[in-house]
């Protein structure tokens, strides 16, 4: 460790998630010489690495990927571009002046003089405390997130009785992972009139697997000493409180709470960066820049985004006005991307999907975010589709419906790799191939896209690995 | 056979011990749950009350005005956290001045130094976020915080480092009174916990907070009660920690000295407590209506609370006792209770263990004093306070300390290990949030939980499924996943 613990980088991000590496990448490729990422986990991706489920890319690659996949393409080209990844690293400071404070194990307690300061922190979970239920205090309650790497990245069952509180899309995507795994997820409970999430996840998650959705409904009471034993649920009013006498107990041993992100600014804060008090993120320009010169920030530091795609557009922007900002250069409007225009994402409630009739089956189509309802009747003619993709998808969904299935395989040493079928297996085949999964054993290393089992389960498609464990 | 028994490791039991360990002799804390400071020595205010409020003459007044004037020193000592903030009680009319008029008075009856009664507008120059409303205070300058937790642990640790043994899991069901199995003892006392397991003492003192009628009664039939006070508070992040930095209290009523709002030693707010007398020893449960009530209450105080900022809530029980005093006697040779120890108990016991020590010396309890009695300890480093130097030649020495593990409160691997391997050692994730602090901060635990408990299960050498939150029954995961075939 050398005595004089203090470097000098033209840019610094702080995160290795998709907006931190995708801005060190932007950085980079507008001239920035040192870029370095902070990162404290082991690797880079951030939350990427549990987000095996797939949904990422479309925008970004044209095709859909899970979690890790994304990640991973981000990495390599961080590796490739030279750009310094300090893992392990926690930064502690950050001065209005650019000067990161960080801490680890190899480097000690150490500064960097940065030109200009990437701010890639992203965001963290609502708790319990901060939603108040009422009850007693015990094992069992976790946020989706923290059970999410318990299940995926641990490779521990984090509850088998689960009630999941908050029906956005990673309590959806739960409430399928932990079916998956062998749990039984007795309600997803949604205090609003309509679910947050995606369409195709409420489809997905939830009704695949006949998982009911209480809408306008809340947890109101946790019981249990030492582990969770069951929630008392109840109905909402108008203006979103418990109505007496509608209270239902519900008995399980695990409650997730997804409920929220809180943009993660403790560190924009100490920087003197202005802090939008409805975003709870940096207020900032065009360019990303905060109010504090010099200091950029992107991603879910900023707002919470709908989509990694979106994250990582913004994460090039902050990244290329850092890299000017660090050289001196003005950074001229109008060449930087800027923001997607947000997509009307059509959300629809359970509640819209069992309202058919008798004359056919509805569909709602999951192809595009629009979500057309769709009828299909017995002689297979369709109508209500917008495209000639929602027909085919219909008449698949009514016939014989698939789904591209994700999930982990055991390594040697307990470690979870993450893997996905090449293709849609038929729905009713998840199970039987999660079996056949969950019984082998993988040989490390294994490069991303290497195929681990062939023809699973018969249906002509290939279990591949989703990241690299080299 | 042991000298002396401690049934209970909360702050007085742990102060006992503490007393106790200079002596020679052996000496055992018995303790129900799986780690020290489980009872309302972990869920109460944390205040150090300067001694206005009690009966003169009681030995709550004596206790607690000792005790304050003890409390700087022995946290010293045990390095706990402490700070000598002052205690604003405030008035909103005429009544509740004259009332406060008296509180002066009692207080000075009491021994208590530096009382002095302010205007309202002097209130709001020390407290600029009071309410308008308020109209003057009694302003006690010696009222103090501590981590109640803190100072249990850290007294019932010096104790062990002086040779004290801590039985945890260890639930009394049983006392018998019979003749020692050695010649010229006399009398002993045969205690059985709920798992079986047996010990002998030849003293034993009863400091098992709101289970300590039920001890007492093992043993004499002596009739007190000990009621469950259920005491609900609400704790906001340190971003909201100028909203106050005294102890806020209302003037005291009949029905006690309601909310309060204070700023701990750990830089957070704490709002509350409710007061409800509940019938299960058990039920630490918050309610929606309890939590409500806090709020409304805390209202008066401020403008404005910003709610936002809320982390958690908790529910402490205070061990009520239907005497209205402290209970500090020997109904047997031999044997001690200290019991209803309620508010101001954390602010008096240090008093009260200065006491128990004397009696049981009177009894003959204590032994030669050791040579080696080491009165202080040195509290968990706490690597965020360090200036940058420290923490170089810290990681340097040890590179544990390089990783951060819980991000909000800025805790490091290396003062997790810290808190497993001394004294008394935390084996649980909730064990390791009261000796270090992760897992306090405002994302409660979501980043950090799953790598506290990875640290536990290697130290403890145990599977990660068998780690828990708070004991035995309270695992925080099932099974693996998947085995890939393998067992």
């Amino acid at each position: 460790m050398a005595a004089a613990n203090t470097m000098r980088a033209d840019v610094v991000v702080i995160g290795g998630g998709p907006a931190g590496m995708s801005a060190a990448i932007a950085a980079k490729e507008a001239g920035a010489e040192e870029v370095v990422i902070i990162e404290r986990e082991p690797r880079l991706s951030g939350i990427l690495q549990q987000c095996i489920h797939n949904g990422f890319g479309l925008h970004k690659f044209k095709e859909e990927l899970t979690g890790p996949e994304y990640g991973q393409r981000y990495e390599e080209m961080v590796s490739n571009l030279g750009i310094t990844v300090l893992t392990d690293t926690m930064a502690v400071d950050i001065t209005s002046e650019r000067t990161v404070t960080a801490v680890s194990k190899e480097k000690g307690y150490f500064t960097i003089n940065a030109g200009a300061v990437v701010l890639a922190m992203g965001c963290r979970e609502k708790s319990r405390g901060a939603l108040s239920i009422p009850g007693t205090r015990p094992a069992g309650v976790f946020t989706a997130g923290t059970a999410q790497k318990l299940v995926n990245i641990k490779g521990y069952m984090p509850g088998k009785k689960i009630v999941i509180l908050g029906s956005g899309d990673i309590g959806l995507i739960m409430a399928r992972r932990m079916t998956l795994e062998g749990a039984e997820v007795k309600a997803v409970c949604e205090i609003m009139e309509d679910s947050g999430g995606l369409t195709r996840n409420i489809v997905q998650c939830l009704k695949d697997f006949d998982i009911p959705l209480l809408l306008r409904h809340t947890v109101v009471e946790i019981h249990g000493k030492k582990r969770v034993e069951g929630v008392t649920v109840a109905r909402v009013d108008e203006n979103l409180k418990p109505i007496p006498g509608t209270e239902e107990y519900i008995e399980c041993d695990t409650l997730m709470l997804s409920v929220g992100l809180i943009p993660e600014n403790e560190l924009s804060k100490k920087a003197g960066v202005e802090i939008d008090p409805k975003t709870r993120g940096p207020v900032v320009d065009e360019n990303r820049q905060t109010k504090v010169p010099g200091i950029f920030a992107c991603g879910n530091v900023v707002k919470v985004h709908e989509l990694v795609d979106f994250v990582s557009d913004e994460g090039e922007i902050a990244g290329r006005g850092a890299a000017l900002y660090a050289q001196g250069k003005p950074i001229c409007e109008g060449e930087q991307k800027t923001d997607k225009p947000k997509q009307q994402e059509q959300k629809k409630g359970v509640k819209n999907l069992s309202d058919g009739n008798s004359k056919g089956d509805t569909v709602i189509c999951t192809i595009c975010p629009m979500g057309c309802k769709i009828l299909v009747d017995a002689g297979m003619n369709v109508t209500g589709n917008t495209c000639k993709r929602g027909e085919k998808y219909a008449i698949q969904e009514v016939t014989a419906p698939e789904r591209t299935l994700t999930t982990t395989m055991y390594a040697e040493g307990h470690i979870m790799v993450p893997v996905k079928t090449d293709r849609p297996v038929p729905r009713e085949k998840l199970s039987a191939c999660m079996k056949e999964i969950n019984c082998r054993t993988l040989i490390l290393p294994i490069e991303a896209g290497n195929i681990i089992i062939e023809n699973i389960g018969g249906t002509g498609a290939n279990v591949i690995a989703a990241r690299s464990f080299l | 056979m042991y000298k002396i028994a401690i049934i209970g490791g909360g702050v007085v039991g742990g102060l006992i011990a503490r007393a106790m360990s200079k002596y020679q002799g052996s000496l055992v804390i018995l303790e129900k749950e799986s780690d020290v400071a489980m009872g309302q020595s972990k869920a109460n205010s944390g205040i150090v009350h300067a001694g206005y409020d009690p009966e003169p003459g009681s030995l709550k007044a004596i206790l607690n005005v000792r005790g304050s004037q003890m409390m700087e020193e022995v946290c010293r000592e045990l390095d706990v956290k402490y700070r000598k903030n002052g205690t604003l009680v405030v008035g909103f009319n005429d009544e509740d001045m004259k009332r406060l008029e008296q509180l002066l008075e009692r207080g000075r009856q009491n021994g208590v130094e530096g009382l002095e009664l302010i205007d309202g507008e002097a209130v709001r120059r020390m407290e600029k976020n009071l309410s308008e409303k308020i109209v003057g205070a009694l302003y006690a300058p010696t009222g103090a915080v501590v981590c109640p937790y803190e100072l249990t642990i850290h007294s019932i640790g010096n104790a062990m480092d002086n040779g004290a043994e801590l039985l945890t899991d260890f639930e009394v069901t049983g006392i018998e009174r019979k003749d020692s199995p050695e010649p010229d003892m006399g009398i002993c006392y045969k205690i059985t916990s709920a798992d079986g397991r047996t010990i002998e003492a030849e003293y034993v003192v009863n400091c098992a907070g709101i289970h300590s009628d039920e001890i007492a009664r093992m043993v004499d039939g002596r009739e007190f009660n000990i009621t469950p006070r259920r005491g609900q508070y609400l704790l906001l992040d340190k971003e909201a920690g100028d909203l106050v930095s005294t102890t806020i209290f209302r003037t005291p009523t009949k029905m006690g000295k309601g909310v309060l709002a204070t700023k701990t030693v750990g830089g957070n707010i704490l709002l509350g407590p409710t007061s409800e007398d509940i019938e299960d020893k058990e039920n630490k449960a918050v309610t929606a209506e309890g939590l409500s009530s806090v709020i409304a209450r805390e209202a008066e105080f401020f403008d404005l609370i910003p709610m936002d900022k809320v982390i958690t809530q908790f529910t402490g029980l205070r061990a009520h006792g239907n005497t209205g005093d402290f209970i500090i006697e020997s109904p047997q040779p031999g044997f001690i209770n200290c019991a209803g120890i309620e508010s101001p108990g954390l602010s008096a016991s240090p008093a009260i263990a200065e006491m128990v020590e004397k009696m049981l010396i009177e009894a003959g309890a204590a032994g030669e004093l050791k040579a080696d009695y080491e009165p202080e300890v040195r509290g968990i480093i706490r690597f965020k306070d360090m200036t940058a130097d420290e923490k170089n030649s810290l990681i340097e020495e040890n590179p544990s300390y390089g990783r951060v593990v819980c991000r909000c409160e800025e805790i490091t691997e290396g003062e997790i290990l810290e808190a497993i391997r001394r004294n008394p050692p935390a084996r649980d994730i909730d064990g390791v949030k009261r000796r270090t602090r992760a897992g306090m901060g405002r994302c409660q635990g979501g980043f950090c939980m799953p790598s506290v408990a990875e640290i536990l299960s290697d130290e403890l050498g145990i599977p990660f499924e068998q780690v828990t939150k708070s004991g035995e029954g309270s695992e925080i995961t099932f099974d693996r996943t998947k085995t890939g075939g393998e067992k």
